[in-house]
């Protein structure tokens, strides 16, 4: 198994791209990371996405889009892993080039979200849990949140306040990023009497409705000099129910796709220089940090509260707005974090640098937390 | 709405039966291929209990499209008496009254409607005990 | 019609949903002069007459303590079926238990639709056709904004399980019979939101004709009096009605005292007389005798003579009395019953 590299990023604004179809999304990005990689030899084609067969009601995105490319021939494959598909296409994407089975990949990811009404969105969401036992409650992914939000807050005694900080954060550190959604601060008091999306969680504190596109390109490490090296990639599921799960505050595929991560690249939560968590609610974001090891379980919220994860920081955190102040388009977003972490540890990162960076981990996650897939980059 | 996928799972919300394995003895909800504490596929049918208390919950009040009707309404994560958890929706109480750890029992409820000429698709709720 | 084999209730339960409109409310809407009754029972967005009959069958087989398996037939008596075509009481037995070994159906008389099925499950167990039968009464009837008939339509059920000796039971049939004429008071055309009625014409040549005129029948076929029974239950369309028939058969307010649930409950229409029985059946001891006559428009009425057996006290607190039911409310208003009932929609 060769080392890869991650050679080139193209990432879109997220915004809702009332022009722009999936087609015409996808080939932005794609373009942007075959000029920022010097090449548009590609081997083969991941595609990342999670709402199209519903909100498009499109399938068979890798041939589309291959064929979008102008790429026709190129094996090509659409990844679904929920809302860690960006992710999990990443990995497909690495284990190609590692393998030695392709010399120069693209793995993308595309959602248009604005295509569809807002409760098909939810539906959509909804689809990444079992459909007859969960779904079926009429629980919205938020919803599912809340129940940990609750249950976090009366098991450890983390106010309301300090688990919403989560945004405000994400908000501060998207300010002069060209990509994000929602590139401005947002006060504590506006997320706190923001209406509530499903109690206890307010609505500022749940990631948004966009469309965007990510793409990386994937080469051999020694194919990329100015690249940034995949140290690791793992991918894990976790019990698939809520209900089904001893510790509802624990996201069991973090903890195993993270220390397998970890070891693989030979490296400590202390020697990781920014994280990219999935912020679809400020609960999901405190429990990944916990639960990839940065902070002890139960004072998360409290870490993020007092400033631990802005940049100057002891682990700065989502570094051009996180889920909530960057942008969720559900099946791109995992490339969105790995393109960030690249871009950081490139010094690449413009107003959002996080100085002298040369790790960096990007955490996907799909259903809650039952498909989580850690990516860990380094600048060699 | 499916049919066949709703009628598939009607005995199993109507009654809330699960399996009992006959390895370890554990209750498993809703039914699977395997126990999910000990992984054997040793597994029988088994009624569930029929009160619990209530882990978490939450009010959804943007709710998927074929709940929009319903809106607000509340889900909860109960733990039966027998050990078993499960998601539900709440009926018969407000979200202020709501407590955790409060007794709750099962109803019978419709779940949802498919427009005026599909199928009403029944199943299990939970209330505050009535006694 | 005098049973045959000691036939009689094993197991009864109830069920009345939790919302209550004000009778006051309607007034405030619609104008005019007196309200009928206190407030009426209305179904919560999710609930309709199947689930309210499920319900009750579920308490009424908790209280039987009997292997639902064992029930050979579940009717229920409606006029407002969420289905044209599609029984209730298929749903109601698969979540019973009692499928496949059993036979269903939904039957309609106007509020008599329950205890028609009681006829039939005495028939069918006293037979020996099978050991248990199941008639439940349930509706959630509307009534038509601004009639008369809107203070009083209400939601509600209960259910009644049928066996004869040696099984246990709570109460037995000494003997019921139906009086039916064709009498167009009160009815409701195919594809119709909203019943019509004769006003007036539904008090004398209807209600009363055929409540008397069974009561007076199986009384006369039995050879008892009013003073011979402890407690009577009539179809309680609204408050007078009852009042008047208990009046005119020389059965005192006592005895209708328990089962008239009418002020603050509405008219439970198909659920009127059950859930009346019901709520007798809470509070009688044994040794005690009922008289209960029901009444549908179109028209007729159900009569039937009980004697309450030993074995009810043992029951007494097991399950939820109907008066639980009745204490069990909150307040909404005509708004909320508006979309709840259907009569605005998103």
């Amino acid at each position: 198994m060769r080392a890869v590299a991650v050679a080139g990023v193209g990432l879109t604004k997220v915004s809702e791209h009332w022009e722009k179809g999936l087609k015409e999304l996808f080939t932005d990005a794609a373009h942007k990371a075959f000029e920022d990689a010097g090449t548009k030899e590609i081997d083969a084609l991941y595609i990342a996405n999670m709402g199209a067969p519903i909100l498009q009601e499109q399938m068979h995105l890798g041939a589309m889009l291959a064929d979008a490319l102008g790429m026709r021939g190129v094996p090509a494959l659409s990844v679904g892993a929920a809302s860690a598909s960006g992710g999990v296409a990443f990995h497909e994407g690495v284990k190609a080039v590692a393998s030695g089975f392709a010399d120069c990949v693209l793995v993308g990811g595309v959602e248009k979200m604005s295509d569809g009404l807002p409760e098909d969105v939810l539906s959509v969401l909804a689809m990444a849990e079992d459909q007859e036992y969960t779904a079926y409650t009429g629980v919205t992914n938020t919803g599912l949140n809340a129940l940990i939000h609750r249950n976090y807050m009366e098991t450890y005694g983390a106010t309301a306040e300090e688990i919403a900080m989560f945004a405000v954060r994400g908000h501060e550190h998207a300010v002069g990023s060209k990509h994000s959604q929602y590139p401005f601060k947002v006060a504590i008091d506006r997320v706190l009497a923001s209406p509530m999306e499903a109690d206890p969680i307010h609505m500022l504190e749940c990631s948004g409705v966009g469309d965007g596109a990510a793409a990386v390109v994937l080469m051999p490490a020694d194919k990329a000099p100015e690249g940034v090296e995949v140290a690791a990639m793992s991918v894990a599921t976790g019990p698939y129910y809520l209900a089904g799960r001893k510790d509802i505050l624990t996201f069991d595929a973090v903890k195993t796709a993270a220390e397998r991560a970890y070891k693989t690249a030979g490296v400590t939560p202390e020697e990781v220089d920014l994280v990219e968590v999935h912020d679809e609610t400020t609960i999901a974001g405190v429990v990944s940090l916990e639960d990839l090891g940065f902070v002890e379980k139960g004072k998360g919220a409290a870490f993020v509260a007092d400033g631990c994860t802005l940049r100057g920081g002891e682990v700065p955190t989502n570094t051009f707005g996180g889920l909530k102040a960057r942008g969720h388009p559900l099946g791109a977003t995992g490339l969105y974090q790995v393109g960030e972490v690249a871009l950081q540890l490139q010094g690449r990162a413009g107003p959002c640098q996080v100085e002298g960076a040369r790790v960096g981990l990007a955490e996907s996650l799909g259903g809650l937390g039952s498909t989580c897939a850690v990516t860990i980059l380094r600048r060699s | 709405m499916s049919v066949p996928r709703y009628w598939r799972e009607t005995k199993y919300r109507y009654r809330l039966i699960g399996q009992m394995c006959a390895q370890c003895g554990g209750v498993n909800f809703p039914r699977s291929g395997v126990c999910s504490a000990c992984g054997s596929a040793d597994l029988e049918e088994a009624k569930l209990a029929e009160t619990g208390h209530v882990v978490s919950w939450t009010v959804v009040r943007n709710p998927p499209a074929d709940y929009t009707v319903y809106a607000p309404y509340l889900v909860a994560l109960v733990e039966l008496d027998d050990g078993v958890r499960l998601l539900t929706q709440l009926v018969d109480i407000e979200p202020i009254k709501m407590k955790t750890g409060m007794r709750v029992e099962a109803a019978f409820r419709r779940v949802k409607v498919d427009g005026d000429s599909g199928i009403i698709e029944y199943g299990y709720k939970f209330r505050p005990l009535i006694e | 019609m005098k049973t045959v084999g000691g036939v009689g209730i094993v197991g009864y339960g109830a069920y009345i949903p939790m919302n209550r409109l004000r009778a006051s409310e309607v007034k405030r809407v619609w104008g005019g002069s007196g309200t009928p009754i206190e407030e009426k029972s209305v179904v919560a967005m999710d609930e309709d007459t199947v689930t309210i009959a499920v319900e009750s069958a579920r308490y009424a087989v908790r209280r039987a303590g009997i292997d639902p398996q064992e029930i050979g037939a579940v009717y229920v008596g409606t006029e407002s079926k969420p289905y044209a075509v599609k029984p209730s009481g298929t749903v109601v037995a698969e979540a019973i238990g009692a499928t496949p070994h059993v036979t269903a159906a939904d039957y309609e008389f106007a509020c008599k639709a329950g205890t028609e099925a009681f006829q039939t499950c005495i028939g069918l167990v006293s037979s020996g056709m099978m050991k248990y039968a199941m008639a439940i009464g349930a509706d959630t009837a509307q009534g038509r904004p601004g009639d008369a008939l809107e203070y009083t339509a209400s939601c509600g059920g209960a259910a009644f399980i049928f066996g004869k000796k040696p099984a246990r039971t709570l109460a037995e049939i000494e003997g019921s019979c139906s009086y039916v004429t064709d009498t167009p008071d009160f009815w409701r055309r195919e594809h119709e939101m909203y019943p019509r009625h004769g006003n007036r014409f539904t008090g004398e040549p209807a209600y009363f004709k055929h409540v008397i005129g069974a009561a007076k029948e199986l009384m006369g076929e039995l050879g008892t009096e009013a003073g011979d029974y402890n407690y009577a239950v009539f179809h309680q369309p609204n408050v007078k009605f009852p009042i008047k028939a208990a009046r005119t058969l020389g059965f005192s307010m006592d005895a209708i005292k328990p089962g008239l649930i009418v002020p603050f409950v509405g008219n439970t229409y198909s659920g009127s007389t059950p859930l009346g029985l019901a709520a007798t059946l809470d509070v009688a001891n044994p040794g005690d005798r009922i008289l209960a006559v029901s009444y549908g428009s179109g028209a007729g009425s159900d009569a039937f003579s009980l004697t309450v057996q030993d074995a009810i006290t043992n029951d007494r607190r097991l399950e939820p009395a109907v008066s639980m039911f009745v204490d069990r409310k909150r307040y909404i208003d005509y708004s909320v019953y508006s979309k709840l009932r259907g009569k605005i929609v998103k």
